[in-house]
C-alpha cells in the first residue's frame, strides 16, 4: 500500500530518538505545570515568614524562597504562564503572519514588494522597544491579564512566520493545480485556503513549534525587566539572581527555575527540529 | 483617531517609496542624506559647520553614493520619522505621565511643568515640538526626571559603553559562530559535528540572562577569576559580551555549517580542486565566500537581537549603557529620555542595516547590478 506523506513524515519522526524524548518530557512538564498544584494543594503566594530560605527537603522538595513561600509551587505555577503566553502567543502570531504572507506571495509583483519592504524594515529593528511600550500601555489595568502579553509579543513575532509563509505561497503559486483551479473560476479566497494553504501547514507546523521558545524567552526578559504580568520561570530566575551573593548561597532559588526553563526550552528546540526533518527533508539548517 | 490615521497613511507612503523611479531616488536619497549628516554634526559641531558640511555631504552622496544605497536611505529617514511619531503615540497611550507623582500636583502646577519641559497634553502637539527640537534647535530636549540635566548629557556617556559592549558582542558572536558552523560543517556527520551542533542548540535555547548568571556564578564566585558586575576594566566586559554574543554564535554557526556543506557540493569547488589547488586554500578562497553570504544577511538581525538582550544583561552586570536608560526612561514616562535613547538605537541600527547591505553586495556579485 502507498504511504501518503504524513505517514512517512510520521515514521520519519518516530525514529528521532531526540525529538520523541523531547516531546515525552516536555509533555510531562505541562501536565506537571497544570495538574501536580491540584493534586497537593500547593499554594504559590502562601507566606511563611518563619520558614524563609529552607534548603531543598523532605516537606519543601524545592526549597522556600525569602518569604518563605514553596519553591516547587511557584515553579509549577509559573510555568503556566510561560507556557500559556509562549502558545497563545504563537497562536496570534500564526494568525497574522499566515495572512500577511499568504496575501504577499499570493499577488507577488509590486504589491508583494511593499509588503515585505516593510516586513524587512519591522525585521531589523529591536523590537523589544514595540515590545515595552505596548506593555506600558496596559501596564496597569492588566494585573494578571495576559491578554496584553500575547498582544505585544504576537505583534513583533509574525515577521518570519510571513517570510516564510509567502516564500513557499509564491512557489506554489505558479503550479499546475493552482493554475487549474484558477481556470475553473474559483475565486482568489478559495484557491488561498482551500488549495494552497493545506501545502504550506507543514512548514507553519515547524515553524510554529520553534516559535514558541523564543516567546517564552521573550516573556522572560519582560519578567527580569519587571515588566512581565503574572508568575512566570522568567520573574522567578530574576527573583533567583536577585539573591546571588559570594556570602550565602541560596542555589534552590535560581537553579530550578532556570533548570525548567532551559529544559522546556530544548524540547521545544528538539521537536521543532525534528518535527522540520520529518515534514521538510530538504530544508536542514 | 486622526493620529491613527496619519500613522497608516505614514506607513502607506512608506510602502510607496518601492515605486519611486530612479532618478528621483538619487535626488531624494541626497536631500535625506544631507539632511541628516547635517542634524548629526549640528550636535557636535554647530550649526554653520553643519550646514557646511551636509551641503558637500549630500552632493557626495548624489554623484558617488550607488542607488542601492540611495534606495535605503529614501525609505529609512522617512520610517526614522515614522517611528518618532508611532513611539510618542505609544508612549501618551500609556496610563499615567511623567507629572503624576505621589503626592497630588495641582492643575496650574502641572501646566507651568508641561509648558517648561514642552509636553503638551496631546501626543501629536509633543510630536511637533520634538521634531521642531530636533531639526531646528539641535537638541534632544532635558530628561523630565532627572532634575537639570538634557538627555544628551545622559546618553553621552552611556553610548561608548553600549557601543563597546554590542561591537565586541558582536565581533565575538561571529568568530565563535563561523569558527564552531565551518569546523562542523567541513566534518559532517562527525563527534566533532555533533557535539557543537548540540551545543549550538544549548545556545538558542537559554536566554542569555540565564547564561549570564551561570557565568556570574561559576567565573565570578566559584573561581573569583573576574568581577560580578559593574563598568571600569576590560575585564568587566567579558562576561556580559559573552552573555549577549552566545545565543547569536549558535545561530550563526547553524547558518554557517548548512553554507558549508551546500557549498563544498559546488561545481566551481570541484574545479578548484581539479586544478591541484592544496584543500586549505579552496577552503579560504573559494568556499568562504559562499558560506559567509548567509551569515551577513543575519547580521542585521543579530544587531537587533543584539541590543535587545542588552537591555537585559546591561540590568544584570549593572553596565551603565543606553539599555538601562531606556528601560529606566520607560517605566518613569520620561517621555523625552525614551525616545532620545530610542533614536540613537534606531540610528545605530539603520547604519548598521546599510553596512551589511554594503557587504552583502561586495560578496555577493549578483546583487550589485540589480539595485535592488
Amino acid at each position: 500500500m502507498q504511504k501518503s506523506p504524513f505517514q512517512l513524515a510520521w515514521q520519519r519522526l518516530l525514529r528521532n530518538r531526540v525529538a520523541i524524548i523531547g516531546a515525552l518530557l516536555l509533555t510531562a512538564i505541562a501536565l506537571a505545570c497544570v495538574f501536580l498544584p491540584f493534586l497537593f494543594e500547593l499554594d504559590p503566594n502562601l507566606t511563611q515568614p518563619a520558614l524563609h530560605h529552607q534548603p531543598p527537603s523532605a516537606r519543601f522538595l524545592f526549597g522556600t524562597d525569602t518569604l518563605g513561600r514553596d519553591v516547587l509551587a511557584r515553579v509549577l505555577v509559573g510555568g503556566r504562564t510561560s507556557l500559556l503566553v509562549g502558545i497563545a502567543t504563537t497562536a496570534v502570531s500564526i494568525l497574522i503572519g499566515v495572512s500577511y504572507g499568504a496575501v504577499a506571495g499570493f499577488y507577488g509583483g509590486k504589491v508583494d514588494e511593499a509588503m515585505m519592504r516593510l516586513v524587512d524594515f519591522l525585521y531589523g529593528l529591536p523590537y523589544m522597544f514595540l515590545v515595552i511600550l505596548i506593555m506600558l500601555m496596559f501596564s496597569e489595568t492588566a494585573r494578571g491579564d495576559m491578554l496584553p502579553v500575547f498582544l505585544a509579543l504576537g505583534l513583533v513575532q509574525w515577521l518570519t512566520m510571513a517570510r516564510i509563509v509567502r516564500g513557499q505561497v509564491l512557489t506554489l503559486r505558479n503550479q499546475e493545480f493552482v493554475l487549474a483551479a484558477e481556470l475553473l473560476g474559483a475565486s482568489d479566497a478559495r484557491i488561498l485556503i482551500r488549495h494552497i494553504l493545506p501545502n504550506v501547514l507543514g512548514v507553519i507546523v515547524v515553524y510554529g513549534t520553534l516559535m514558541v521558545p523564543s516567546v517564552i524567552i521573550l516573556e522572560s526578559f519582560l519578567s527580569f525587566l519587571g515588566l512581565g504580568v503574572s508568575l512566570s520561570w522568567g520573574q522567578l530566575v530574576s527573583d533567583g539572581i536577585a539573591v546571588v551573593n559570594p556570602i550565602r548561597s541560596y542555589w534552590w532559588l535560581l537553579l530550578w527555575p532556570s533548570l525548567f526553563l532551559g529544559a522546556t526550552l530544548l524540547c521545544l528546540n528538539f521537536v521543532g527540529d525534528g518535527l522540520r526533518d520529518a515534514l521538510d527533508p530538504k530544508a536542514r539548517t | 483617531m486622526s493620529a491613527a490615521l496619519a500613522l497608516l497613511f505614514g506607513i502607506a507612503l512608506l510602502a510607496a517609496t518601492a515605486w519611486c523611479p530612479p532618478r528621483l531616488t538619487r535626488v531624494l536619497g541626497s536631500l535625506l542624506f544631507a539632511l541628516v549628516v547635517g542634524v548629526v554634526l549640528r550636535f557636535a559641531f554647530g550649526i554653520s559647520a553643519a550646514i557646511a558640511c551636509g551641503l558637500v555631504a549630500g552632493a557626495l552622496a548624489f554623484r558617488f553614493l550607488p542607488l542601492l544605497v540611495l534606495r535605503r536611505v529614501v525609505f529609512l529617514v522617512p520610517a526614522l520619522v515614522l517611528l518618532i511619531f508611532a513611539t510618542t503615540l505609544l508612549m501618551y497611550r500609556a496610563p499615567g505621565n511623567p507629572f503624576a507623582n505621589e503626592r497630588a500636583t495641582s492643575p496650574q502646577v502641572e501646566a507651568a511643568l508641561r509648558a517648561q519641559y514642552g509636553v503638551p497634553k496631546s501626543a501629536p502637539e509633543f510630536f511637533g515640538i520634538y521634531m521642531r527640537r530636533l531639526l531646528v534647535e539641535g537638541t534632544l530636549g532635558p530628561s523630565i526626571k532627572v532634575q537639570g540635566r538634557t538627555v544628551e548629557e545622559l546618553i553621552a556617556p552611556a553610548f561608548p559603553v553600549s557601543v563597546a559592549l554590542g561591537l565586541l558582542a558582536m565581533i565575538l558572536s561571529v568568530v565563535i559562530g563561523l569558527t564552531l558552523g565551518i569546523f562542523a560543517g567541513l566534518r559532517r556527520n562527525s563527534a566533532a559535528d555533533h557535539l557543537s551542533m548540540a551545543l549550538a542548540l544549548f545556545g538558542i535555547s537559554l536566554p542569555s540572562f540565564v547564561i549570564g548568571a551561570g557565568f556570574m556564578i561559576v567565573f565570578s564566585l566559584w573561581l573569583g577569576w573576574l568581577p560580578v558586575a559593574g563598568w571600569g576594566s576590560l575585564r568587566h566586559l567579558v562576561m556580559p559580551a559573552l552573555a549577549l554574543a552566545l545565543p547569536n554564535a549558535a545561530i550563526i554557526a547553524r547558518l554557517a555549517r548548512s553554507g558549508m556543506i551546500e557549498v563544498m557540493q559546488q561545481d566551481f569547488i570541484r574545479t578548484a580542486r581539479a586544478k591541484g589547488l592544496p584543500e586549505s586554500w579552496v577552503i579560504a578562497r573559494h568556499a568562504l565566500r559562499g558560506t559567509l553570504i548567509p551569515v551577513v544577511s543575519f547580521l542585521g538581525p543579530a544587531a537587533a537581537a543584539i541590543m535587545t538582550g542588552s537591555f537585559v544583561v546591561e540590568v544584570l552586570f549593572a553596565v551603565p549603557g543606553m539599555g538601562q536608560w531606556f528601560v529606566k526612561g520607560a517605566i518613569n514616562r520620561d517621555y523625552s529620555v525614551v525616545l532620545g535613547t530610542a533614536i540613537v538605537y534606531f540610528g545605530m541600527i539603520i547604519l548598521f542595516n546599510l553596512l551589511v547591505d554594503l557587504a552583502y553586495a561586495w560578496l555577493d556579485p549578483r546583487v550589485r547590478g540589480s539595485g535592488a
